[in-house]
């Protein structure tokens, strides 16, 4: 099963198995992951499990769509060009082995 | 051990609550006391990818229970408040137990309003993950009809998933239009359409008279064969602990604009907190209280302002709703009712109250910074295409 590292604002480092098709977000509530809130549970209402991806990891991701472009012009921390809402990203095969940094704050 | 604070109930409005506390640097104990065996979960999947078999029970939980114990949040679970007492300051739980308070929370929501007919025992609700277990099961296994009571939200969902199924489906609604008590006839009549349209039998001014085993029967005589009836007919706060521990209560806790009830040590928040503005019964509202609310017990007030949101999918459609549209006196389009792509703006002299929007994504955020920020916008660039929403909305400083 491909991993997923997940790597707090404070550097606390978290690798966990991802199933293929659930979602990045949804793992880290699972897995007790802080930095990661999720607020309306994947539903793309808030921007509240926004994460920065590794950037060798950017090209292997899904476009993002329109509504997660507005979504993540309502961040609390900072977008950056690897922003990404972590209910949108789908682990898959090519994922293997995916960084994700958590913001400073969801909200 | 010292006394902090307690919340009662283990809805999305407690847990948030409690994890605002901790995220807010408070240091004392935090119990939270849940009526469920389960740990807090969501409620909006019950009636939506849940239903549907999109979503399992093992991922609708809020936080997991590890969560819990490294942020020394008290989960009491399968425990029932039975009373507050103030003087001493502490609750009463059915099992026996009691726990001391500095401040207490009141987060115990709401439950559905019974129906008030003959055999409504036949009928199934859905508020709690376990009867959303049975109801998807019920659902699986229905061949005949299922009968879906009240043209909610809830029974609109609960109709659009039995639809999805394959299922023969009738909405009976006693209101002249679908969701009346939050939507504008323009809406209602889309939603109509909506639900015909993918072959729902939808009943309006019509009332159920009984429910049987094998069928509902109306009060025109109508029998309508089902194996499942489903009743979604609105919710009742629970008030009655507040009520019997001497607070104010009416439709709802009533707390002040900092969410304080007539105790000062007392808060409530979520579905049961009847604020100043409304009674809002949503996600929004149980996570936007709760961060209000934790700047309170930590001594740092700030009146609850924020914009509310909602949101339904029934079918391919997607519904938010940005503010609140009641008392508006003038609305207008913007979009394609005809390609299912729009939104209603309301207003009151002038001002922009509410933003109902049919798969717009762009003009819901939009609206919820405009009304964060106050932003003036009028009728008319509201319904021109040409004015871009987005960069109106940008241009203004939120907050």
């Amino acid at each position: 099963m491909p991993n997923v590292t997940y790597i707090s604002h404070t550097g606390e480092t978290t690798t966990i198995d991802v199933p293929v098709g659930t979602t990045v977000m949804e793992n880290a509530i699972k897995n007790g992951i802080d930095g990661i809130v999720a607020e309306c549970g994947g539903a793309m209402m808030c921007a509240t499990c926004h994460v920065y991806v590794d950037p060798a990891f950017l090209d292997r991701l899904d476009p993002i769509g329109d509504e997660q472009e507005e979504m993540l012009g309502a961040t609390a921390a900072e977008r950056k060009p690897n922003s990404r809402l972590s209910c949108q990203i789908h682990m898959k095969p090519q994922l293997a082995g995916l960084i994700v940094r958590m913001p400073e704050r969801q909200t | 051990m010292q006394p902090g604070v307690v919340i009662v109930g283990g809805g999305q409005a407690g847990l948030e609550a409690a994890a605002a506390l901790r995220t807010l640097g408070y240091d004392g104990t935090v119990t939270l006391i849940c009526e469920e065996a389960h740990a807090p979960y969501q409620r909006p999947p019950l009636s939506k990818d849940f239903l549907t078999g999109k979503q399992e029970a093992d991922g609708v939980f809020l936080r997991a229970l590890a969560y819990y114990e490294k942020h020394r949040i008290d989960l009491i679970l399968g425990d029932r408040v039975t009373e507050i007492n103030r003087g001493g300051r502490l609750v009463h739980l059915a099992g026996g137990g009691t726990v001391a308070y500095e401040q207490l929370i009141l987060a115990v929501g709401s439950r559905n309003r019974s129906l008030p007919v003959p055999g409504a025992k036949h009928a199934l609700y859905l508020r709690s993950l376990d009867e959303a277990v049975t109801l998807r099961q019920r659902l699986a296994e229905a061949r005949h009809g299922v009968v879906v009571i009240g043209g909610g939200f809830i029974g609109l969902e609960v109709a659009a998933a039995a639809r999805g199924a394959g299922k023969p489906v009738t909405v009976v609604e006693a209101a002249p239009r679908l969701m009346a008590r939050a939507v504008s006839p323009p809406l209602s009549d889309f939603f109509l359409d909506v639900h015909r349209g993918q072959g729902a039998e939808v009943l309006l001014n019509t009332a159920v008279a009984e429910v049987r085993p094998d069928c509902v029967t109306l009060t025109g005589g109508r029998r309508i064969d089902a194996d499942l009836v489903v009743a979604g007919i609105g919710v009742v706060p629970n008030v009655e602990l507040a009520r019997e521990a001497g607070l104010d209560v009416s439709d709802g806790i009533t707390v002040d604009e900092f969410l304080r009830t007539s105790d000062p040590d007392i808060f409530a928040i979520g579905d049961c907190s009847h604020h100043p503005r409304a009674r809002l019964e949503s996600v929004q509202n149980a996570v936007d209280q709760a961060k209000c609310v934790a700047r309170a017990v930590m001594g740092n007030p700030a009146p609850y302002r924020d914009v509310p949101w909602f949101w339904t999918d029934q079918y391919e459609i997607r519904f938010q709703m940005a503010g609140l549209s009641g008392g508006h006196e003038q609305s207008v389009l913007r979009g394609s009712i005809e390609n299912r792509k729009f939104s209603v703006f309301y207003f009151k002299q002038g001002r922009l109250l509410a933003v109902d929007s049919v798969n717009r994504f762009g003009d819901h955020i939009a609206a919820r910074k405009m009304l964060a920020a106050g932003t003036a916008l009028t009728p008319e660039q509201a319904s021109d295409e040409t004015v871009d929403l987005k960069k109106l909305a940008a241009t203004q400083s939120v907050g």
